[in-house]
Protein backbone atom coordinates (compact mmCIF):
# COMPACT_ATOMS: atom_id res chain seq x y z
CA UNK A 1 0.00 0.00 0.00
CA UNK A 2 1.46 3.13 -0.83
CA UNK A 3 1.36 5.88 1.10
CA UNK A 4 -1.01 8.68 0.85
CA UNK A 5 2.67 11.26 1.43
CA UNK A 6 4.51 9.74 -1.33
CA UNK A 7 1.49 9.70 -3.70
CA UNK A 8 1.45 13.65 -3.14
CA UNK A 9 5.21 14.03 -3.88
CA UNK A 10 4.42 11.54 -7.06
CA UNK A 11 1.72 14.03 -8.18
CA UNK A 12 3.87 17.13 -7.31
CA UNK A 13 6.92 15.80 -9.08
CA UNK A 14 4.63 15.52 -12.41
CA UNK A 15 2.94 18.81 -12.08
CA UNK A 16 6.17 20.33 -11.83
CA UNK A 17 7.20 18.43 -14.99
CA UNK A 18 4.18 20.06 -16.75
CA UNK A 19 4.84 23.04 -15.27
CA UNK A 20 8.31 23.05 -16.74
CA UNK A 21 6.43 22.48 -19.96
CA UNK A 22 5.10 25.70 -20.15
CA UNK A 23 1.56 24.93 -18.39
CA UNK A 24 -0.16 27.68 -16.54
CA UNK A 25 -1.17 25.50 -12.95
CA UNK A 26 -5.36 26.03 -12.38
CA UNK A 27 -7.20 25.07 -9.36
CA UNK A 28 -11.22 23.64 -9.35
CA UNK A 29 -13.54 23.41 -7.19
CA UNK A 30 -13.87 19.96 -5.17
CA UNK A 31 -17.93 20.77 -5.17
CA UNK A 32 -19.57 20.82 -8.65
CA UNK A 33 -22.94 21.89 -9.92
CA UNK A 34 -24.24 18.22 -10.49
CA UNK A 35 -26.99 19.97 -13.10
CA UNK A 36 -23.65 20.57 -15.54
CA UNK A 37 -22.22 17.22 -15.32
CA UNK A 38 -26.22 14.93 -15.40
CA UNK A 39 -26.37 17.14 -18.84
CA UNK A 40 -23.05 16.21 -19.72
CA UNK A 41 -22.88 12.98 -19.26
CA UNK A 42 -26.38 11.46 -18.52
CA UNK A 43 -27.73 9.11 -15.09
CA UNK A 44 -24.35 7.07 -15.63
CA UNK A 45 -22.69 9.53 -13.95
CA UNK A 46 -25.15 9.54 -10.57
CA UNK A 47 -24.04 5.92 -10.25
CA UNK A 48 -20.70 6.52 -10.53
CA UNK A 49 -20.55 10.33 -8.54
CA UNK A 50 -21.04 11.21 -5.08
CA UNK A 51 -23.80 13.33 -4.91
CA UNK A 52 -24.45 15.87 -1.88
CA UNK A 53 -26.97 18.55 -1.43
CA UNK A 54 -26.71 22.36 -0.67
CA UNK A 55 -29.92 24.43 0.87
CA UNK A 56 -28.68 27.21 -1.19
CA UNK A 57 -26.56 25.84 -4.63
CA UNK A 58 -28.83 23.06 -4.83
CA UNK A 59 -27.56 19.34 -5.81
CA UNK A 60 -23.19 18.99 -5.81
CA UNK A 61 -21.10 16.35 -6.72
CA UNK A 62 -17.63 15.69 -5.27
CA UNK A 63 -15.46 16.45 -8.74
CA UNK A 64 -15.58 12.98 -10.59
CA UNK A 65 -13.70 14.75 -12.72
CA UNK A 66 -10.93 17.79 -14.09
CA UNK A 67 -12.14 17.78 -17.78
CA UNK A 68 -15.53 19.91 -17.07
CA UNK A 69 -14.19 22.62 -14.45
CA UNK A 70 -11.25 23.43 -16.69
CA UNK A 71 -12.63 23.88 -19.55
CA UNK A 72 -15.20 26.23 -17.64
CA UNK A 73 -12.62 27.90 -16.16
CA UNK A 74 -10.77 28.68 -19.54
CA UNK A 75 -13.75 29.33 -21.11
CA UNK A 76 -15.05 32.24 -18.98
CA UNK A 77 -11.24 33.71 -18.43
CA UNK A 78 -8.49 31.97 -20.51
CA UNK A 79 -6.24 33.89 -22.89
CA UNK A 80 -5.61 31.47 -26.40
CA UNK A 81 -3.89 29.46 -26.83
CA UNK A 82 -3.36 27.78 -23.39
CA UNK A 83 -2.00 24.72 -21.74
CA UNK A 84 -2.59 23.87 -17.93
CA UNK A 85 -1.62 21.79 -15.57
CA UNK A 86 -3.26 20.86 -12.47
CA UNK A 87 -3.20 18.17 -9.79
CA UNK A 88 -6.11 17.22 -7.13
CA UNK A 89 -8.75 14.45 -6.05
CA UNK A 90 -10.94 12.87 -7.72
CA UNK A 91 -13.88 10.73 -6.60
CA UNK A 92 -15.90 7.94 -7.81
CA UNK A 93 -17.86 5.36 -6.56
CA UNK A 94 -16.49 1.73 -6.96
CA UNK A 95 -18.90 -1.42 -6.59
CA UNK A 96 -18.06 -3.35 -4.21
CA UNK A 97 -15.20 -6.92 -4.10
CA UNK A 98 -13.49 -4.76 -6.88
CA UNK A 99 -11.23 -2.98 -4.77
CA UNK A 100 -10.78 -0.03 -7.17
CA UNK A 101 -10.23 3.39 -4.93
CA UNK A 102 -13.08 5.59 -4.97
CA UNK A 103 -10.98 8.50 -4.19
CA UNK A 104 -7.40 9.26 -6.17
CA UNK A 105 -5.95 11.88 -7.01
CA UNK A 106 -4.90 13.04 -10.83
CA UNK A 107 -2.36 15.10 -12.32
CA UNK A 108 -3.76 16.44 -15.71
CA UNK A 109 -2.45 18.82 -18.70
CA UNK A 110 -4.44 20.45 -21.15
CA UNK A 111 -4.08 22.36 -23.88
CA UNK A 112 -6.74 24.57 -25.91
CA UNK A 113 -5.09 25.69 -29.49
CA UNK A 114 -7.06 26.17 -32.42
CA UNK A 115 -4.10 26.97 -34.81
CA UNK A 116 -2.59 22.98 -35.09
CA UNK A 117 -4.61 20.61 -33.70
CA UNK A 118 -2.64 17.74 -35.20
CA UNK A 119 -0.12 19.44 -33.47
CA UNK A 120 -1.36 19.61 -30.17
CA UNK A 121 -2.16 16.02 -30.32
CA UNK A 122 1.38 15.20 -30.91
CA UNK A 123 2.52 17.74 -28.14
CA UNK A 124 0.10 15.97 -25.67
CA UNK A 125 0.96 12.75 -26.46
CA UNK A 126 4.64 12.78 -26.49
CA UNK A 127 5.00 14.73 -23.27
CA UNK A 128 2.78 11.25 -21.55
CA UNK A 129 5.42 8.86 -23.53
CA UNK A 130 8.38 10.99 -22.03
CA UNK A 131 6.92 11.37 -18.78
CA UNK A 132 6.40 7.34 -18.57
CA UNK A 133 9.11 5.98 -20.69
CA UNK A 134 11.23 4.05 -18.27
CA UNK A 135 7.67 1.90 -17.06
CA UNK A 136 6.48 -1.65 -18.40
CA UNK A 137 3.37 0.32 -19.78
CA UNK A 138 2.04 -0.47 -23.42
CA UNK A 139 0.53 2.66 -24.92
CA UNK A 140 -2.30 2.36 -27.16
CA UNK A 141 -4.33 4.66 -29.50
CA UNK A 142 -7.25 5.44 -31.18
CA UNK A 143 -9.75 7.76 -33.44
CA UNK A 144 -12.77 8.43 -32.68
CA UNK A 145 -12.59 10.88 -35.27
CA UNK A 146 -12.37 8.07 -38.26
CA UNK A 147 -15.84 6.49 -36.66
CA UNK A 148 -17.22 9.60 -36.72
CA UNK A 149 -16.22 10.08 -40.22
CA UNK A 150 -17.42 6.67 -41.36
CA UNK A 151 -20.76 6.83 -39.77
CA UNK A 152 -21.47 10.60 -41.87
CA UNK A 153 -20.38 8.76 -44.76
CA UNK A 154 -22.87 5.71 -44.63
CA UNK A 155 -25.59 5.79 -47.38
CA UNK A 156 -28.54 5.85 -45.76
CA UNK A 157 -30.98 8.30 -44.69
CA UNK A 158 -29.63 11.74 -41.93
CA UNK A 159 -32.15 10.11 -39.30
CA UNK A 160 -30.36 6.76 -39.66
CA UNK A 161 -26.97 8.62 -39.58
CA UNK A 162 -27.79 10.56 -36.39
CA UNK A 163 -29.20 7.44 -34.63
CA UNK A 164 -25.79 6.10 -35.19
CA UNK A 165 -24.13 8.82 -34.27
CA UNK A 166 -25.57 8.86 -30.81
CA UNK A 167 -24.26 5.60 -29.94
CA UNK A 168 -20.62 5.63 -31.10
CA UNK A 169 -19.75 5.07 -27.52
CA UNK A 170 -22.09 2.14 -26.66
CA UNK A 171 -20.29 -0.36 -28.64
CA UNK A 172 -23.66 -2.50 -28.12
CA UNK A 173 -26.63 -0.37 -28.95
CA UNK A 174 -24.37 0.88 -31.85
CA UNK A 175 -24.15 -2.50 -33.29
CA UNK A 176 -27.83 -3.43 -32.97
CA UNK A 177 -28.38 -0.58 -34.78
CA UNK A 178 -26.34 -1.17 -37.51
CA UNK A 179 -27.43 -4.72 -37.93
CA UNK A 180 -31.19 -3.30 -38.20
CA UNK A 181 -30.17 -0.92 -40.62
CA UNK A 182 -28.22 -3.11 -42.77
CA UNK A 183 -31.27 -5.46 -42.79
CA UNK A 184 -29.44 -8.01 -40.67
CA UNK A 185 -31.55 -8.11 -37.70
CA UNK A 186 -35.20 -7.80 -37.98
CA UNK A 187 -37.24 -4.55 -36.99
CA UNK A 188 -38.81 -4.09 -33.80
CA UNK A 189 -41.37 -6.08 -33.54
CA UNK A 190 -44.71 -4.81 -33.73
CA UNK A 191 -43.50 -1.76 -36.35
CA UNK A 192 -44.34 -3.35 -39.48
CA UNK A 193 -48.32 -3.81 -37.73
CA UNK A 194 -48.32 -0.33 -36.34
CA UNK A 195 -47.31 1.04 -40.08
CA UNK A 196 -49.71 -0.60 -41.91
CA UNK A 197 -52.55 -0.04 -39.46
CA UNK A 198 -52.07 3.55 -40.05
CA UNK A 199 -52.33 3.74 -43.90
CA UNK A 200 -54.44 6.03 -45.15
CA UNK A 201 -55.89 7.08 -41.82
CA UNK A 202 -55.66 10.45 -39.94
CA UNK A 203 -52.26 9.98 -38.17
CA UNK A 204 -53.27 13.02 -35.63
CA UNK A 205 -56.72 11.94 -35.00
CA UNK A 206 -55.54 8.17 -34.06
CA UNK A 207 -53.11 9.14 -31.76
CA UNK A 208 -56.13 11.83 -29.94
CA UNK A 209 -58.07 8.56 -29.86
CA UNK A 210 -55.66 6.94 -28.07
CA UNK A 211 -55.90 8.65 -24.84
CA UNK A 212 -55.41 12.49 -23.48
CA UNK A 213 -52.61 14.46 -24.63
CA UNK A 214 -50.60 14.38 -21.26
CA UNK A 215 -46.91 16.14 -20.29
CA UNK A 216 -45.01 18.09 -22.46
CA UNK A 217 -44.42 15.25 -25.36
CA UNK A 218 -47.02 16.40 -27.81
CA UNK A 219 -49.49 14.58 -30.04
CA UNK A 220 -47.95 16.35 -32.79
CA UNK A 221 -44.52 15.09 -31.62
CA UNK A 222 -46.10 11.43 -31.87
CA UNK A 223 -47.29 12.04 -35.40
CA UNK A 224 -44.27 13.58 -36.73
CA UNK A 225 -42.55 10.37 -35.42
CA UNK A 226 -45.23 8.06 -37.03
CA UNK A 227 -44.58 9.45 -40.08
CA UNK A 228 -40.58 9.24 -39.93
CA UNK A 229 -41.15 5.70 -38.98
CA UNK A 230 -43.29 5.16 -42.07
CA UNK A 231 -40.54 7.50 -44.25
CA UNK A 232 -38.02 4.51 -42.50
CA UNK A 233 -39.59 1.80 -43.72
CA UNK A 234 -38.74 2.08 -47.44
CA UNK A 235 -34.96 3.09 -46.39
CA UNK A 236 -32.94 0.28 -48.16
CA UNK A 237 -30.23 -1.29 -45.90
CA UNK A 238 -27.10 0.35 -45.70
CA UNK A 239 -24.57 -1.53 -48.67
CA UNK A 240 -23.31 -4.58 -47.21
CA UNK A 241 -19.22 -3.62 -48.28
CA UNK A 242 -19.83 -0.29 -45.95
CA UNK A 243 -20.84 -2.55 -42.93
CA UNK A 244 -18.06 -4.53 -43.68
CA UNK A 245 -15.64 -1.26 -43.51
CA UNK A 246 -17.11 0.08 -40.19
CA UNK A 247 -16.84 -3.58 -38.92
CA UNK A 248 -12.68 -3.56 -39.76
CA UNK A 249 -12.26 -0.41 -38.59
CA UNK A 250 -13.93 -1.20 -35.20
CA UNK A 251 -12.03 -4.37 -35.27
CA UNK A 252 -8.58 -3.09 -35.67
CA UNK A 253 -5.59 -3.88 -33.45
CA UNK A 254 -2.64 -3.34 -34.48
CA UNK A 255 1.10 -1.37 -34.27
CA UNK A 256 0.38 2.16 -34.56
CA UNK A 257 3.32 1.91 -37.67
CA UNK A 258 1.07 -0.27 -39.63
CA UNK A 259 -2.01 1.45 -39.26
CA UNK A 260 -1.47 3.84 -41.38
CA UNK A 261 -1.61 1.30 -44.33
CA UNK A 262 -4.59 -0.34 -43.16
CA UNK A 263 -6.71 2.53 -42.76
CA UNK A 264 -5.61 3.47 -46.48
CA UNK A 265 -6.72 0.43 -47.34
CA UNK A 266 -10.04 0.70 -46.05
CA UNK A 267 -10.48 4.21 -47.04
CA UNK A 268 -9.75 2.77 -51.01
CA UNK A 269 -13.09 0.61 -50.53
CA UNK A 270 -14.93 3.32 -48.38
CA UNK A 271 -13.54 6.95 -49.35
CA UNK A 272 -16.03 8.98 -46.66
CA UNK A 273 -12.84 7.66 -44.02
CA UNK A 274 -9.86 9.24 -46.56
CA UNK A 275 -9.83 12.23 -44.96
CA UNK A 276 -9.85 11.03 -41.22
CA UNK A 277 -7.43 7.96 -42.35
CA UNK A 278 -4.95 11.19 -43.81
CA UNK A 279 -5.16 13.07 -40.43
CA UNK A 280 -4.49 10.00 -38.89
CA UNK A 281 -1.49 9.64 -40.75
CA UNK A 282 -0.24 13.27 -39.95
CA UNK A 283 -0.80 12.79 -36.75
CA UNK A 284 1.27 9.86 -36.48
CA UNK A 285 4.23 11.83 -38.50
CA UNK A 286 3.94 14.77 -35.93
CA UNK A 287 4.23 12.08 -33.03
CA UNK A 288 6.98 10.26 -34.73
CA UNK A 289 8.62 13.49 -35.34
CA UNK A 290 8.77 14.17 -31.72
CA UNK A 291 10.53 10.99 -31.39
CA UNK A 292 7.82 8.50 -30.51
CA UNK A 293 8.44 5.18 -31.16
CA UNK A 294 5.50 3.79 -33.25
CA UNK A 295 6.28 0.67 -33.95
CA UNK A 296 5.80 0.03 -30.19
CA UNK A 297 2.55 2.05 -30.30
CA UNK A 298 -1.02 -0.18 -30.49
CA UNK A 299 -3.57 1.02 -32.71
CA UNK A 300 -7.31 -0.21 -31.34
CA UNK A 301 -10.08 0.97 -33.64
CA UNK A 302 -12.32 0.82 -30.54
CA UNK A 303 -10.21 2.40 -28.23
CA UNK A 304 -12.16 5.06 -26.17
CA UNK A 305 -15.83 4.19 -26.56
CA UNK A 306 -16.73 2.87 -23.41
CA UNK A 307 -14.82 4.68 -20.74
CA UNK A 308 -14.50 8.22 -22.40
CA UNK A 309 -17.67 9.50 -23.49
CA UNK A 310 -16.84 13.09 -24.76
CA UNK A 311 -13.79 12.27 -26.47
CA UNK A 312 -14.34 13.13 -30.36
CA UNK A 313 -10.74 12.64 -32.00
CA UNK A 314 -7.61 11.23 -30.94
CA UNK A 315 -7.82 8.90 -27.91
CA UNK A 316 -4.65 7.59 -26.14
CA UNK A 317 -3.67 5.44 -22.82
CA UNK A 318 -1.46 3.50 -21.36
CA UNK A 319 -1.97 0.73 -19.41
CA UNK A 320 -0.22 -2.31 -17.98
CA UNK A 321 -2.24 -5.61 -19.49
CA UNK A 322 -5.84 -5.50 -18.60
CA UNK A 323 -5.35 -3.29 -15.94
CA UNK A 324 -6.86 0.13 -15.01
CA UNK A 325 -4.83 2.29 -17.40
CA UNK A 326 -2.30 4.42 -15.87
CA UNK A 327 -2.54 7.58 -17.81
CA UNK A 328 -5.59 8.30 -20.63
CA UNK A 329 -6.91 11.25 -22.49
CA UNK A 330 -7.70 13.01 -25.73
CA UNK A 331 -9.46 15.09 -28.02
CA UNK A 332 -12.84 16.59 -26.47
CA UNK A 333 -13.70 19.78 -29.11
CA UNK A 334 -17.74 19.17 -28.84
CA UNK A 335 -17.22 18.97 -24.93
CA UNK A 336 -16.01 22.73 -25.37
CA UNK A 337 -18.80 23.26 -27.83
CA UNK A 338 -21.30 22.19 -25.18
CA UNK A 339 -19.94 23.92 -22.67
CA UNK A 340 -18.74 27.19 -24.43
CA UNK A 341 -22.46 27.92 -24.94
CA UNK A 342 -21.95 28.62 -28.52
CA UNK A 343 -18.10 29.40 -28.48
CA UNK A 344 -15.51 26.23 -28.91
CA UNK A 345 -11.91 25.94 -28.48
CA UNK A 346 -10.30 22.68 -30.01
CA UNK A 347 -8.81 20.62 -27.06
CA UNK A 348 -6.67 17.94 -25.90
CA UNK A 349 -5.30 16.66 -22.78
CA UNK A 350 -4.80 13.68 -20.34
CA UNK A 351 -4.39 12.44 -16.87
CA UNK A 352 -2.01 10.41 -15.02
CA UNK A 353 -3.31 8.45 -12.16
CA UNK A 354 -0.09 9.26 -9.74
CA UNK A 355 -0.72 6.00 -7.47
CA UNK A 356 -0.76 3.97 -10.26
CA UNK A 357 2.03 4.84 -11.88
CA UNK A 358 4.20 4.90 -8.51
CA UNK A 359 2.63 0.67 -8.31
CA UNK A 360 3.90 0.09 -11.73
CA UNK A 361 7.31 1.55 -11.05
CA UNK A 362 7.87 0.21 -7.85
CA UNK B 1 -29.55 -15.81 21.87
CA UNK B 2 -32.18 -16.32 19.43
CA UNK B 3 -32.45 -16.07 15.63
CA UNK B 4 -34.24 -12.47 14.78
CA UNK B 5 -36.80 -12.43 12.28
CA UNK B 6 -37.64 -9.66 10.74
CA UNK B 7 -42.02 -9.35 9.30
CA UNK B 8 -43.52 -6.47 8.12
CA UNK B 9 -45.20 -5.08 10.52
CA UNK B 10 -48.32 -4.01 8.85
CA UNK B 11 -50.89 -5.06 6.25
CA UNK B 12 -51.38 -7.43 3.80
CA UNK B 13 -47.86 -8.28 3.45
CA UNK B 14 -48.39 -9.24 7.15
CA UNK B 15 -50.96 -11.05 7.38
CA UNK B 16 -50.19 -13.30 4.08
CA UNK B 17 -46.87 -13.73 6.18
CA UNK B 18 -48.10 -15.57 9.07
CA UNK B 19 -50.38 -17.55 6.89
CA UNK B 20 -47.68 -18.68 5.33
CA UNK B 21 -45.66 -19.57 8.01
CA UNK B 22 -48.64 -20.77 10.19
CA UNK B 23 -49.85 -23.18 6.96
CA UNK B 24 -46.28 -24.79 7.93
CA UNK B 25 -46.74 -25.08 11.71
CA UNK B 26 -44.95 -21.95 12.63
CA UNK B 27 -46.88 -19.76 13.91
CA UNK B 28 -46.30 -15.91 14.44
CA UNK B 29 -48.66 -13.47 15.92
CA UNK B 30 -48.82 -9.96 16.88
CA UNK B 31 -48.70 -9.77 21.24
CA UNK B 32 -50.28 -7.00 22.75
CA UNK B 33 -52.71 -4.22 20.49
CA UNK B 34 -52.52 -4.33 17.28
CA UNK B 35 -51.19 -0.92 17.31
CA UNK B 36 -48.25 -2.71 19.26
CA UNK B 37 -45.20 -3.97 17.65
CA UNK B 38 -43.88 -6.91 19.74
CA UNK B 39 -44.94 -10.49 17.98
CA UNK B 40 -44.50 -13.91 19.30
CA UNK B 41 -43.39 -17.35 18.17
CA UNK B 42 -44.78 -20.32 18.23
CA UNK B 43 -44.22 -23.95 17.40
CA UNK B 44 -40.14 -23.41 16.60
CA UNK B 45 -38.06 -22.78 19.54
CA UNK B 46 -35.07 -19.64 19.90
CA UNK B 47 -37.03 -17.64 17.04
CA UNK B 48 -37.56 -14.17 17.78
CA UNK B 49 -40.36 -12.19 16.19
CA UNK B 50 -39.51 -8.62 15.21
CA UNK B 51 -42.05 -6.60 13.36
CA UNK B 52 -40.58 -3.81 11.48
CA UNK B 53 -41.28 -1.91 8.13
CA UNK B 54 -40.87 -3.30 4.98
CA UNK B 55 -38.39 -1.08 3.69
CA UNK B 56 -35.79 -1.42 6.56
CA UNK B 57 -35.84 -5.08 6.40
CA UNK B 58 -33.41 -5.20 3.22
CA UNK B 59 -30.64 -2.93 5.14
CA UNK B 60 -30.97 -4.78 8.53
CA UNK B 61 -30.62 -8.48 6.81
CA UNK B 62 -27.33 -7.07 5.17
CA UNK B 63 -26.03 -5.13 7.98
CA UNK B 64 -26.44 -8.52 10.05
CA UNK B 65 -28.79 -7.29 12.66
CA UNK B 66 -31.58 -9.14 11.63
CA UNK B 67 -30.68 -12.99 11.02
CA UNK B 68 -34.20 -13.84 8.53
CA UNK B 69 -36.45 -11.90 6.94
CA UNK B 70 -39.56 -11.57 4.66
CA UNK B 71 -39.92 -8.79 2.20
CA UNK B 72 -39.96 -8.04 -1.65
CA UNK B 73 -37.35 -8.74 -3.92
CA UNK B 74 -37.69 -5.00 -5.50
CA UNK B 75 -36.71 -3.45 -2.10
CA UNK B 76 -33.14 -5.70 -1.88
CA UNK B 77 -32.58 -5.60 -5.20
CA UNK B 78 -33.13 -1.60 -5.08
CA UNK B 79 -31.27 -0.82 -1.61
CA UNK B 80 -28.83 -3.57 -1.47
CA UNK B 81 -25.66 -2.95 -4.13
CA UNK B 82 -24.23 -6.87 -4.58
CA UNK B 83 -27.13 -7.58 -2.72
CA UNK B 84 -26.44 -11.68 -3.26
CA UNK B 85 -23.17 -11.05 -1.04
CA UNK B 86 -24.90 -10.23 1.62
CA UNK B 87 -28.38 -12.08 1.58
CA UNK B 88 -29.61 -14.95 0.14
CA UNK B 89 -33.63 -15.98 -0.79
CA UNK B 90 -34.50 -19.48 1.05
CA UNK B 91 -37.91 -19.32 -0.56
CA UNK B 92 -40.42 -17.08 -2.79
CA UNK B 93 -43.63 -16.76 -1.05
CA UNK B 94 -46.18 -17.04 -3.60
CA UNK B 95 -47.27 -13.58 -2.86
CA UNK B 96 -46.88 -10.25 -2.66
CA UNK B 97 -46.90 -9.86 -6.71
CA UNK B 98 -45.24 -6.64 -8.17
CA UNK B 99 -43.33 -5.85 -11.25
CA UNK B 100 -41.22 -2.94 -11.84
CA UNK B 101 -42.32 -1.50 -14.91
CA UNK B 102 -41.79 1.55 -17.18
CA UNK B 103 -45.29 3.45 -18.43
CA UNK B 104 -46.09 6.11 -20.95
CA UNK B 105 -48.75 8.47 -21.93
CA UNK B 106 -51.42 6.00 -23.65
CA UNK B 107 -51.20 8.27 -27.04
CA UNK B 108 -47.69 7.81 -27.32
CA UNK B 109 -48.80 5.77 -30.20
CA UNK B 110 -45.18 4.88 -31.72
CA UNK B 111 -44.08 4.25 -28.46
CA UNK B 112 -44.12 0.78 -27.77
CA UNK B 113 -40.15 -0.98 -26.74
CA UNK B 114 -37.01 0.61 -25.34
CA UNK B 115 -36.01 1.36 -28.38
CA UNK B 116 -38.85 3.50 -28.96
CA UNK B 117 -38.40 5.24 -26.00
CA UNK B 118 -34.36 5.83 -26.49
CA UNK B 119 -35.34 7.22 -29.88
CA UNK B 120 -38.28 9.71 -28.63
CA UNK B 121 -35.75 10.51 -25.74
CA UNK B 122 -33.17 12.12 -28.39
CA UNK B 123 -35.97 14.10 -29.85
CA UNK B 124 -37.26 15.27 -26.87
CA UNK B 125 -34.01 16.57 -25.41
CA UNK B 126 -32.83 18.78 -29.17
CA UNK B 127 -36.47 19.75 -29.16
CA UNK B 128 -36.50 20.91 -25.27
CA UNK B 129 -33.12 21.13 -24.43
CA UNK B 130 -32.71 18.57 -21.58
CA UNK B 131 -33.37 15.17 -20.80
CA UNK B 132 -36.23 13.13 -20.86
CA UNK B 133 -37.84 12.91 -17.17
CA UNK B 134 -38.32 9.64 -15.74
CA UNK B 135 -40.09 9.69 -12.53
CA UNK B 136 -39.29 6.54 -9.96
CA UNK B 137 -38.05 5.53 -6.23
CA UNK B 138 -36.52 2.92 -7.92
CA UNK B 139 -33.71 4.87 -9.15
CA UNK B 140 -30.64 2.00 -9.15
CA UNK B 141 -33.00 -0.79 -10.98
CA UNK B 142 -34.15 1.86 -13.36
CA UNK B 143 -30.97 3.14 -14.16
CA UNK B 144 -28.75 -0.25 -14.42
CA UNK B 145 -31.97 -1.54 -16.37
CA UNK B 146 -32.04 1.37 -18.97
CA UNK B 147 -27.93 1.11 -19.72
CA UNK B 148 -28.58 -2.22 -20.39
CA UNK B 149 -30.69 -1.27 -23.01
CA UNK B 150 -28.67 1.59 -24.37
CA UNK B 151 -31.29 4.43 -23.70
CA UNK B 152 -29.70 7.55 -23.58
CA UNK B 153 -30.72 11.20 -22.96
CA UNK B 154 -33.10 10.48 -20.17
CA UNK B 155 -33.07 11.55 -16.66
CA UNK B 156 -34.59 10.06 -12.95
CA UNK B 157 -36.89 12.51 -11.45
CA UNK B 158 -37.40 11.38 -8.06
CA UNK B 159 -41.03 10.25 -7.02
CA UNK B 160 -41.34 8.45 -3.36
CA UNK B 161 -45.64 8.71 -4.30
CA UNK B 162 -48.19 8.96 -6.51
CA UNK B 163 -46.18 8.98 -9.20
CA UNK B 164 -48.32 8.20 -11.94
CA UNK B 165 -49.69 11.72 -11.48
CA UNK B 166 -46.09 13.03 -12.27
CA UNK B 167 -47.04 13.11 -15.94
CA UNK B 168 -49.79 15.15 -15.70
CA UNK B 169 -48.71 17.41 -13.25
CA UNK B 170 -45.30 18.21 -15.86
CA UNK B 171 -42.82 17.02 -14.19
CA UNK B 172 -41.91 13.96 -15.89
CA UNK B 173 -42.81 12.55 -19.21
CA UNK B 174 -42.66 8.52 -18.06
CA UNK B 175 -42.84 7.28 -15.14
CA UNK B 176 -41.28 3.72 -13.70
CA UNK B 177 -42.95 2.25 -10.92
CA UNK B 178 -44.33 -0.90 -9.12
CA UNK B 179 -47.46 -2.59 -10.19
CA UNK B 180 -49.82 -5.30 -9.69
CA UNK B 181 -53.08 -4.92 -11.64
CA UNK B 182 -52.39 -1.58 -13.69
CA UNK B 183 -55.25 0.27 -12.44
CA UNK B 184 -53.73 3.23 -11.24
CA UNK B 185 -51.69 3.19 -14.73
CA UNK B 186 -55.12 2.77 -16.95
CA UNK B 187 -56.49 5.73 -14.72
CA UNK B 188 -53.64 7.84 -15.18
CA UNK B 189 -54.08 7.15 -19.16
CA UNK B 190 -50.58 5.17 -18.77
CA UNK B 191 -49.31 2.18 -20.86
CA UNK B 192 -46.41 -0.22 -19.77
CA UNK B 193 -43.64 -0.53 -22.41
CA UNK B 194 -43.69 -4.04 -23.89
CA UNK B 195 -41.15 -6.55 -23.26
CA UNK B 196 -39.83 -7.80 -19.93
CA UNK B 197 -40.35 -6.34 -17.02
CA UNK B 198 -37.14 -4.01 -15.06
CA UNK B 199 -38.04 -6.13 -12.22
CA UNK B 200 -40.70 -9.24 -11.11
CA UNK B 201 -40.92 -9.11 -7.89
CA UNK B 202 -42.78 -10.88 -4.89
CA UNK B 203 -42.55 -12.03 -1.10
CA UNK B 204 -39.16 -13.42 -0.11
CA UNK B 205 -37.94 -15.05 2.94
CA UNK B 206 -33.79 -14.52 3.01
CA UNK B 207 -31.50 -15.24 5.31
CA UNK B 208 -28.59 -12.64 6.53
CA UNK B 209 -25.52 -13.70 5.20
CA UNK B 210 -23.38 -11.49 7.40
CA UNK B 211 -24.60 -11.90 10.73
CA UNK B 212 -22.62 -14.46 13.13
CA UNK B 213 -25.06 -17.70 14.03
CA UNK B 214 -23.40 -19.33 17.35
CA UNK B 215 -23.94 -22.82 17.57
CA UNK B 216 -27.04 -22.78 19.28
CA UNK B 217 -28.91 -20.70 16.63
CA UNK B 218 -27.12 -22.89 13.87
CA UNK B 219 -29.27 -25.67 15.25
CA UNK B 220 -32.48 -23.32 15.09
CA UNK B 221 -32.03 -22.79 11.97
CA UNK B 222 -31.54 -25.94 11.07
CA UNK B 223 -35.04 -26.78 12.51
CA UNK B 224 -36.76 -23.88 11.12
CA UNK B 225 -35.86 -24.75 7.56
CA UNK B 226 -36.37 -28.67 8.36
CA UNK B 227 -40.26 -27.78 9.59
CA UNK B 228 -40.92 -24.66 6.93
CA UNK B 229 -39.98 -27.59 4.44
CA UNK B 230 -36.75 -25.68 2.51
Amino acid sequence: MTSKADIKAEAARLLATFQSNGAQLVETDLLQPSEVMLDLYGEDIRARAYVTSDPVRGEQMLRPDFTVPIVQAHMTEGAEPARYTYMGEVFRKQDAGTGRASEYMQVGYEVFDRTDPIGADAEVFALFSEVLQDTPLQASIGDIGVLIAAVQGLTTSDRRRAALMRHIWRPTRFRALLDRFSGRADIPTGRAELISALEGLDVEQIVQGAGPEIGLRSVGDVAERLSALRKDMSVPPIPEDEIEAVSALLAMSISADQAVGQLADIANQFPAIKTAAQRFAKRLNALKARGVDATGVLYEGSYGRTSMEYYDGFVFGFAANGQTPVASGGRYDALTRVLGQGRNIPAVGGVIRPELLLEVTS
Amino acid sequence: MTLKLGVPSKGRLMEETFAWFGARGVTLEQTGSDREYAGAVSGVDDVELILMSAGEIPRELAAGRIDLGVTGTDLVREKIPQWSEQIEPLAELGFGFADLIIAVPRFWADVSTLDDLDAVAARFRAKHGFRLRIATKYHRLVREHLKEAGVADYQLVDSQGATEGTIKNGTAEAVADITSTGATLEANHLKVLGGEPVLRSQATFFASKTSDLSGKDQTAFAALKAKLGL
